[in-house]
């Protein structure tokens, strides 16, 4: 028999949240959405619970969390970063801005630094395309940002 | 049934409206070439995404191509199947699939029978136009299946199988675009997924993808050891399918040109698991009887109904799915199994050598007994009662290695003693066939009286779930048989919520009992090709001098000398197991 460990509080929390949708699983995707705005993040273990809860194969939910992009099993950083990869940020070079970032942090998008100090993803459009291209750092914008500014403005957050 | 007219390559045809494309064309031979699509009719089992598009089809009037395994015939169509336009999107699409697929036909177990090399040379496909990036992944490798899914196209054929005619759900499609594959939870191996390594995903496969792990090697290595006595077994299903590898008609009867072929290839004692099924029905039939016998006196230890345990597929599958259970399934190991311990235990005695150096090998028309010949309970200080399990197929792979001219050899008989076995034995391997080679034995031990007719037709059949009651001489005796491990899981769950009364459950994972498993030759979706591997189990058995199980004289013989009573001690103590609970807990932390 496999064992998985979760705390009583979160199975709870989990179990709330599936019968709030009629355990049914034609409600995964809303589920998912729901749980990870309790918890931030979705892990193998909290998948497990929804999966048994709502009768759908680990399997089948693994696959929903990974068609869609808003979901995330690692846990979001003390300080997310977002880059816009909106159009406007996008032809102002938001790629390259955005490879900085993953050089400089040693880590790929949708992930998160061992230290637990930075998570790195990706957004369309936020609406502020006057400040192409534009970075997020929990709620702080930054704009204008160039590949050569990255490492000052993460130093900002490092200490 | 309204009819419709429509006109196809120019032919104008009546078709059954609410038909698609597909299914009109090919009822009037033509042939459209598909990939995704995937149909077991006899078992209703369709996989139909829609999503690979070589079956596209110009439909006149219509500005886009039209999938036809997707598309419904409509009144007065006119629809051309391999027009210009058809022929060069088609040759594109599996351009573009080939562009992302390694090419690694020359050493690939599929190549041969892979339907994508066959579509590439059928377009007359000679390079591969759009070269980029490949998508990589790990191999997953498991004790009996490898996945290899840098070869995966996304078919998502074998996750229709493992959902909807397993309800296992190990597999599902996951991510997208070009990353998109069908894989386990949370990418993990397939050791650590509820896979039952029925391995029916495999033989759904279009591609190289999934496949069985092949040991061929080590039998070779084995035979070439002039230390190693070398025995072999054949299940009852091989019998009816091996011939297909060489050209043979489905349903021809090779026993045998088999054992001939097994001996030339060197296996030194030729043997049957047909005399290990006539040793199961000793087991089984009489843990029945005994069960029935405690159940009626009130006695509220017992439990009822019994379930067959000889399909390991099934054996994980209830270990997943019904730990609370694991009571109810006989105790009798299958006859694999069986013939494994009876081989290392007594027949090494007769030959005066060691277990370790007697290799037993079995040729199984599964995937589910590679991986039930290595669990630790059948192993005597690390030493396997059953050492290698092959598949039909591979025993074709060394029947060709070893230059056999298989089609033209004189049939020959096992060995004795273990390779005497009765029509019981031989049914063992269509789905119905263990319940009705209990059924004839259990009738005579509990009556006392010898059976009239041993023919239990009730009890045959193809449909998923079939139930029937036989007359015990004035004890009526309920019988449930299911095939398809969804199926299964329905009997299971009205037993779980007491809405049943069967006595007995017969249970085998794969589409027609094991005739129709996942190490037979590859039947790619066609099910009439089952259905004739079934009548040669029925004609085999018929054919026997000897047609119920305690009538084996070597059976009986075996019990004489060496185990002395079925259900003694002996028998419980090799030829019984145990079941574990292998359902996922969430445990509560702290
Ligand atoms: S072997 Fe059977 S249970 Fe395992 S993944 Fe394949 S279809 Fe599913
Ligand atoms: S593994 Fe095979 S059957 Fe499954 S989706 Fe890939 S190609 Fe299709
Ligand atoms: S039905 Fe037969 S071939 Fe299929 S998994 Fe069970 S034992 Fe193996
Ligand atoms: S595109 Fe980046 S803010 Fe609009
Ligand atoms: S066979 Fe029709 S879309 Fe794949």
């Amino acid at each position: 028999m496999a064992k998985l460990k979760l705390s009583e509080d979160k199975i709870n929390k989990i179990k709330e949240i599936c019968a709030s949708f009629g355990n049914k699983p034609s409600e995964a995707i809303n589920v998912l959405h729901k749980v990870q705005g309790e918890f931030g993040y979705l892990p193998a273990e909290v998948q497990e619970v929804i999966a048994q809860e709502i009768h759908v194969s680990a399997a089948h939910l693994y696959g929903i969390v990974t068609f869609y992009s808003f979901f995330t099993m690692t846990p979001k950083g003390e300080h997310p970063i977002s880059v816009c990869m909106g159009t406007a940020c996008y032809v102002r070079g938001a790629e390259k801005v955005l490879d900085e970032f993953k050089r400089e942090l040693k880590i790929a998008v949708g992930e998160t630094t061992p230290d637990g100090k930075f998570s790195l993803n990706c957004l369309r459009c936020v609406g502020a395309c006057g400040l192409a291209p534009v970075v997020l750092i929990g709620d702080k914008v930054y704009g204008r940002l160039t590949p050569d500014g990255v490492k000052d403005i993460i130093n900002e957050y490092r200490s | 049934m309204e009819m419709i007219n429509i006109i196809i390559d120019n032919k104008p045809v009546k078709a059954e409206k609410g038909q698609t494309i597909l299914k009109i064309a090919r009822e009037i031979g033509i042939d459209i070439p598909t990939l995704c699509y995937y149909e077991l009719d006899g078992v209703n089992l369709e996989n139909r995404p829609g999503g690979c598009r070589v079956c596209v089809v110009e439909i006149e009037g219509r500005r886009n191509l039209a999938p036809a395994c997707a598309t419904e015939v409509t009144e007065g169509m006119v629809i051309h199947t391999h027009s210009l336009r058809v022929v060069n999107a088609r040759r594109t699409v599996v351009e573009l699939i080939l562009s992302d697929h390694p090419a690694d036909c020359l050493v690939c177990s599929k190549s041969g029978k892979c339907e994508l090399q066959t579509l590439a040379q059928r377009l007359g496909i000679r390079d591969i136009p759009f070269q980029g990036a490949k998508s990589t992944y790990r191999k997953d490798m498991s004790p009996a299946i490898i996945r290899d899914i840098d070869k995966c196209i996304m078919c998502r054929r074998c996750e229709t199988v493992c959902n909807v005619w397993q309800t296992v759900g190990a597999l599902s499609a996951i991510n997208r675009g070009f990353e998109a594959v069908v894989a386990t939870a949370y990418e993990q191996d397939l050791v650590k997924s509820p896979c039952t390594y029925c391995g029916q995903c495999i033989a759904a496969c279009p591609v190289g993808a999934l496949s069985e792990v092949d040991q061929t090697r080590q039998v070779i290595t084995a035979i070439s050891d002039p230390k190693k006595t070398v025995v072999v077994q054949t299940a009852p299903a091989v019998r009816v399918a091996l011939g297909e590898e060489f050209g043979m008609e489905p349903g021809s009867i090779v026993t045998g040109k088999m054992a001939a072929a097994l001996r030339a290839i060197g296996f030194d004692y030729v043997f049957d698991t047909d005399f290990a099924a006539d040793l199961t029905i000793m087991e089984e039939g009489t843990e029945l009887l005994d069960r029935i016998a405690r159940f009626t006196k009130g006695d509220k230890t017992v439990k009822l109904p019994i379930l067959t345990s000889c399909c390991p597929g099934w054996v994980n599958f209830f270990e997943y799915n019904y730990p609370d259970m694991l009571d109810v399934p006989s105790t009798a190991k299958s006859p694999q199994q069986m013939f494994g311990a009876v081989a290392k235990n007594y027949w090494t005695k007769k030959l005066g050598i060691s277990r370790e150096d007697m290799v037993v090998v079995s040729i199984m028309p599964c995937v589910a007994k590679k991986f039930e010949c290595q669990r630790d309970e059948f192993k005597v200080d690390g030493n396997p009662d059953v050492d290698f399990a092959l598949t039909t197929r591979e025993l074709a792979e060394l029947v060709r290695q070893f230059n056999i001219d298989f089609a033209s050899l004189e049939e020959e008989d096992f060995d004795q003693p273990l390779g005497e076995s009765t029509g019981a034995g031989v049914i063992f391997g269509a789905t119905g066939g263990v319940i009705e080679a209990a059924t004839r034995t259990a009738y005579e031990l509990f009556t006392g009286k010898t059976l009239e007719k041993v023919d239990f037709k009730e009890l045959r059949g193809l449909e998923g779930i079939r139930s029937a009651t036989v007359d015990f001489d004035g004890t009526p005796i309920n019988i449930g048989i299911a095939h398809g491990l969804a199926n299964a899981r329905q009997l299971l769950d009205s037993v779980r919520a007491g809405k049943t009364n069967f006595h007995a459950i017969e249970v085998m994972a794969c589409p027609g009992g094991c005739i129709g498993g996942a190490g037979q030759p590859f039947h790619q979706g066609n099910f009439d090709i089952i259905r004739k591997r079934y009548d040669a189990i029925y004609r085999e058995d018929a054919g026997k001098p000897i047609r119920k199980s305690h009538e084996n004289p070597y059976i009986q013989a075996l019990y004489k000398e060496w185990l002395g009573e079925p259900c003694g001690e002996l028998s419980h103590h090799l030829l019984h197991t145990h079941y574990f609970d292998k359902s996922k807990h969430i445990e509560i932390e702290g």
